[in-house]
């Protein structure tokens, strides 16, 4: 250690693009314990652009927990070992000097690797358009206080709805399954009057899009939760089962359209 | 030669501007809508509102985002709330006082129509979100919850949590997913535009390159949008994404559109602390903290001790001292240049670039549990951060650039001065003038795009006739052709510094010098070493990796480059406008005791800047006149 | 009749299976530890509730074969789903962390399901087979002799022992997990299934595993 410094071991997988093998790179790095993780990737990155050597490539953007852009497995943890971040929120004074930490990508079929550390995961994108939404147009909608919703309720749509769509809930999950993901936004609209009409519908089509995404299936692990950096419930994946299997039982319709 | 610009302001009492301007506007049969092909650049709340609403009219929509989903833009990190004229508290609002009150707080430097038309949809924004499902903060009998914020004195401000952004920008986000999955908007997502197509002078398209494979694409239209944000990465750190950046609207500018008022920028009072060199970026601590917590800083200069140390009676409450009656809620501009000025003095915390925001007294009054319920997750964000605990030692805060009012410069109908290009949300000059209120950029951005541009691109596509023009056009190869030798030129360089040591650099020259406080002799010192910068940068950055494949490294070496020619405009900006208002404060123009003076003699209009060469921009002016509120000068003591 | 196949085909579908038939699996199981404990009132008692069984063979056959289906259903779903599971995520990681946010109970399924199927195998070889289709000692209707003779070895028994411990271990994630997957996993009242799971799970493990340990240790017999 040298000024408050800690000295850490970096083994962080390279791969330089989805169709080649990849491997871990061993990194050693200093740093300091106010920075954030990604931070150190940056210096990290610096250095080895200052050298003329290629830099490690990851994703992250707002670099304050909302955007869901970052996303790293952190010795084996999504977004690291602290509960209810994501990995730009993540700081260095959680290590300790001379650590060794394994920095590897998301990993899953439906998340393949673009590079290093990044991940495509634009099946999330595809289940929403598949009906992520209530179907209104802009304008001839009525007054906002036209709909009364309970209080309770409304938060509870709200804590569903604050998914960052960060997909560490497909990453921590041992089936890779996006169930708490696709969950919810299907709750985020079954709790509100507004998203009644469409309610069995939309389930039907989102769970569709992503069995065929090959996502796995939910085992009720609820490691999901736990590694959510908001901490989305997974009582949102028992109520889109409800929805679910009320929806097959009900629904007139002998076939999922999408 | 400068000229006077034109900004089609319509007829009439401003209450009827945009309501006879809607009728007298041109429509287009909805069964023609789908021969037009529109693009939209960007995907954040002005973006995905518009190429949403304009998908569900019928027409043929490309939308592009350099993210890898359109949910990413950083209007989803926006956290307090989005003002509309609802009246539901029975206090008093009014589309008027919304209107009054952002042309105030924007200290009289913002076109009155526009405001006025953005009070008048602000209700319609709401209507459109709840209907979209977005879970808003709800009262217990069902209707919807407001809180104040700064600069109104009345409650207008709808908000979902302190993730009022992200609960809007989804919205807008699956109401593009609904058109992305019916297939009338194309999302374009790792795609960055890098440059404007113009052929006689009108917008047709644009050159992008994919973010994952290096390729260099043509897409053309018979319009283009650009909703791609602010600036404010210009200082390197910032409260902005990683990604924003200014490109999209310099390229353009640099085809012709003008550039707006590029020195107004917003920097916000409540950030945290520069901790270190590898700063990447400042996080934004809510301003509603300043409700209950006391912004200090010790009376003696290098005062080395804790806080908890410094008694009482050496501390100096320097909001409350300066501005009585609104204190510690000061308006933004205002406490940002407070603390500066502190700090200046040498009594930041231990001598350097911080202030304390202390709940000490709001603990004692209010007990614990009770700043555990309003802040309490905004306190557990600060400890995760800094390490501390600002529960037993307070806050410590700094101000770091925030929003930039500054943009591209657009008519009453949002299109630029090269026809056939639109420009929304932060990216425009529009409607917040010197400086913007809390909880007004989430409104514009989807006023913008939900209910302005829907209109106006028809009447544009209606009245102009532009053709399309095809991608394989000799200006399309061009520009193509242009992007592609630029970006074999950054990386040929191979020079000694890396992009970010470069951007570092232009950076702490823009803060030091073009920030909070400015004066000629800095503007002027700015200006020189900015080119200086400029030609280091293109004799000496070093851009790893190739051309082909995904490189961020180029991606910000291009987005550098764009940031070290717009530093510049905004020193020239600075310079000629010999005021201080709002955001911009000019040592040499304030009053006695230290506030901003005005001058709407000489200043009252907008500056409009042509691009002609490097280093080289002719003012235009866009004159303003205010016909409803009356200019007076913004006091808060 | 596409729908049908299509739902219980769906990710849901199949996690609606496991269910369905765990809980069969469940209430099953009561009804047999209930059978079983007979054993502690001796050999009259027991060997009598066998032999009524065998009065009404036909109905006992036919519930048999249900059970048979709802076995089979549970364990070919169950590998089906670990199977494609596995396949959703073709690379592992390096580092597993798992441990840290997820029970030993939810991540061990398949395995404890596997021992549990060679337990089953095991089982019904011994006691299912000999009871129905005989052996020297059943002929005489001597059922709790027969039991009581298995249980003499220490390698038999602790096996069978064991094999109760990791049903236990099944069934403590089996009983919460089926709840979630109906949807009934309320704020209010989803600890309490989880604390009823465990407390069954208990009864299940001890209520079987004691049989063993009477018979090995307690039983003077013969």
């Amino acid at each position: 250690m040298s000024d408050g410094r800690i000295n850490l071991k970096l083994k962080i997988w390279k791969q330089s693009g989805p169709n080649f093998p990849g491997s871990f790179a061993d990194f050693e790095v200093q740093v300091s314990p106010d920075a954030s993780f990604l931070e150190m990737l940056d210096e990290l990155n610096n250095d080895l652009e200052s050298k003329g050597l290629e830099p490690v490539a990851f994703e992250s953007d707002c670099r304050e927990g909302i955007c869901g852009t970052c996303g790293l497995v952190i010795n084996g943890q999504p977004h690291g070992p602290i509960p209810k971040i994501a990995t730009c929120q993540l700081h260095m004074r959680n290590f300790k000097d001379e650590d060794t930490i394994w920095v590897e990508p998301f990993r899953a079929k439906a998340f393949p690797v673009v590079k290093d550390l990044i991940v495509k995961r634009s099946a999330f994108d595809k289940i929403m358009y598949a009906g992520g939404f209530v179907s209104v147009n802009t304008g001839g909608v009525p007054d906002a206080n036209a709909i009364l919703i309970p209080k309770e309720k409304a938060a509870e749509s709200f804590d569903a709805a604050a998914c960052i769509g960060c997909g560490a809930c497909v990453a921590a999950c041992k089936n890779a399954s996006a169930m708490l993901f696709v969950s919810a936004k299907v709750s985020q609209f079954a709790l509100l009057p507004q998203g009644q009409p469409e309610r069995y519908e939309r389930v039907q089509k989102m769970v569709k899009v992503m069995d065929d995404l090959g996502f796995g299936s939910c085992t009720n692990t609820y490691a999901c939760e736990a590694e959510c950096p908001k901490g989305i419930s997974v009582r949102n994946i028992a109520r889109m089962n409800r929805d679910y299997f009320v929806a097959k039982v009900k629904s007139a319709n002998l076939e999922v359209e999408v | 030669m400068a000229t006077i610009l034109n900004a089609k302001i319509p007829e009439g009492n401003i209450s009827e501007k945009w309501t006879n301007h809607k009728f007298n506007m041109k429509l287009i049969n909805p069964a023609n809508k789908r021969k037009y092909q529109i693009i939209v650049v960007g995907t954040g709340l002005a973006g995905a509102s518009a190429a949403a609403s304009l998908g569900e009219l019928g027409y043929n929509v490309s939308a592009f985002t350099y993210h890898d989903s359109a949910r990413r833009a950083h209007s989803i990190a926006a956290q307090g709330g989005i003002n509309a004229a609802k009246n539901y508290q029975n206090d008093g609002d009014s589309v008027y006082r919304l209107f009054y009150d952002t042309v105030k707080g924007g200290d009289y430097r913002s076109r009155e129509a526009n405001v006025y038309r953005l009070a008048e949809v602000s209700g319609n924004i709401m209507d459109q979100c709840v209907a979209q499902g977005v879970p808003f903060a709800r009262e217990y009998g069902g209707l919807l919850d407001n809180r104040s914020f700064g600069g109104a004195q009345v409650s207008r401000t709808f908000y979902a949590k302190g993730q009022t952004g992200q609960q809007l920008l989804l919205g807008a986000y699956s109401a593009l997913s609904r058109q992305v999955g019916k297939e009338k908007v194309k999302l374009h997502t790792h795609k960055e535009m890098l440059e404007l197509v113009v052929v006689d002078g009108i917008a047709k398209g644009i050159i992008t390159r994919d973010l994952l494979t290096g390729e260099i694409e043509s897409h053309s239209a018979h319009a283009v949008i650009l909703a791609t944000g602010g600036y404010a990465n210009v200082y390197f750190l910032s409260t902005n994404a990683m990604n924003c950046n200014t490109t999209a609207i310099w390229r353009a500018h640099k085809k012709g559109a003008l550039f707006a008022n590029p020195c107004f920028t917003q920097i916000h009072p409540t950030c945290l602390p520069v901790h270190g060199e590898g700063q990447s970026k400042l996080t934004l601590m809510s301003e509603s903290l300043r409700n209950d917590g006391r912004v200090w800083v010790s009376k003696i200069k290098k005062d080395m001790r804790e806080p908890n140390d410094i008694p009482e009676e050496e501390r100096d409450y320097y909001l409350e001292r300066k501005y009585p009656s609104f204190g510690n809620l000061s308006p933004r501009d205002i406490s940002s240049r407070s603390a500066k000025e502190v700090v200046d003095d040498g009594r930041g915390v231990k001598g350097g670039e911080a202030v304390y925001l202390d709940f000490r007294d709001a603990i004692n009054r209010l007990g614990k549990n009770a700043i555990e319920e309003k802040y309490g997750n905004l306190f557990e964000i600060y400890e995760t951060i800094t390490g501390d605990n600002p529960y037993n030692m307070p806050m410590k805060i700094y101000p770091a650039p925030h929003y930039t009012m500054g943009g591209l410069w657009v008519d009453y109908n949002l299109m630029s001065t090269i026809p056939g290009l639109f420009v929304l949300g932060e990216a425009n000059f529009s409607d917040h003038g010197a400086n913007r209120l809390g909880a007004s950029a989430l409104m514009q951005g989807l006023a913008d795009g939900y209910f302005v541009i829907p209109y106006t691109i028809g009447n544009y596509l209606a009245s102009d006739k532009p053709e399309l023009i095809p991608a394989d056009h000799d200006q399309f190869k061009k520009d193509k052709s242009g992007i592609e030798d630029l970006t074999k030129k950054l990386i040929s360089i191979n020079g000694k510094h890396t992009v970010d040591e470069l951007h570092k650099k232009l950076g702490r020259i823009m803060w030091n010098k073009v920030g909070m406080a400015r004066n000629e002799k800095r503007l002027n010192e700015a200006i020189d070493e900015i080119r200086n910068l400029r030609e280091e940068f293109w004799k000496n950055v070093k851009v790893v990796g190739s051309a082909e494949g995904l490189n961020q490294t180029l991606e910000r070496a291009g987005r550098v480059a764009d940031y070290l020619e717009l530093g510049e405009l905004m020193a020239y900006d600075a310079l000629e406008r010999k005021e201080s208002c709002g955001g911009h404060f000019r040592e040499e123009y304030q009053t006695e005791d230290g506030e901003a003076l005005r001058d709407d003699q000489n200043y009252s209009y907008v500056s409009a800047w042509e691009f002609k060469e490097l280093g080289k921009w002719e003012h235009h002016k866009e004159p303003l006149e205010f016909e409803y509120v009356k200019l007076a000068t913004r006091s808060y003591k | 009749m596409g729908w049908l196949l299509e739902s219980l085909n769906s990710s849901l579908g199949k996690k609606f299976i496991m269910a369905v038939t765990g809980i069969c699996l469940i209430l099953f199981l009561i009804i047999h530890l209930i059978n079983n404990l007979t054993l502690f009132l001796g050999p009259e008692v027991f060997n009598n509730v066998v032999k009524n069984l065998e009065t009404i063979k036909p109905l006992v056959r036919v519930v048999e074969v249900i059970l048979l289906l709802i076995f089979i259903f549970h364990i070919f779903n169950g590998i089906r789903l670990w199977i494609e599971n596995r396949q959703a995520r073709p690379e592992r990681y390096a580092v597993n962390g798992s441990s840290k946010n997820a029970d030993v109970f939810s991540r061990t399924m398949v395995q404890t399901g596997s021992v549990i199927f060679v337990f089953l195998v095991v089982h019904l070889q011994t006691f299912w087979y000999a009871f129905n289709f005989g052996s020297p000692l059943t002929d005489l209707h001597k059922y709790y002799e027969f039991v009581a003779d298995s249980f003499k070895s220490y390698a038999y028994s602790g096996f069978y022992i064991a094999a109760m411990i990791i049903l236990g271990v099944h069934l403590n994630h089996g009983f919460q997990s089926a709840f979630q997957t109906f949807g009934w996993n309320h704020k209010k009242y989803f600890s309490f299934i989880k604390i009823l799971g465990a407390v069954y799970s208990i009864i299940m493990a001890v209520g079987f595993g004691s049989i063993p340990v009477y018979f090995l240790f307690f039983y003077g017999g013969n």
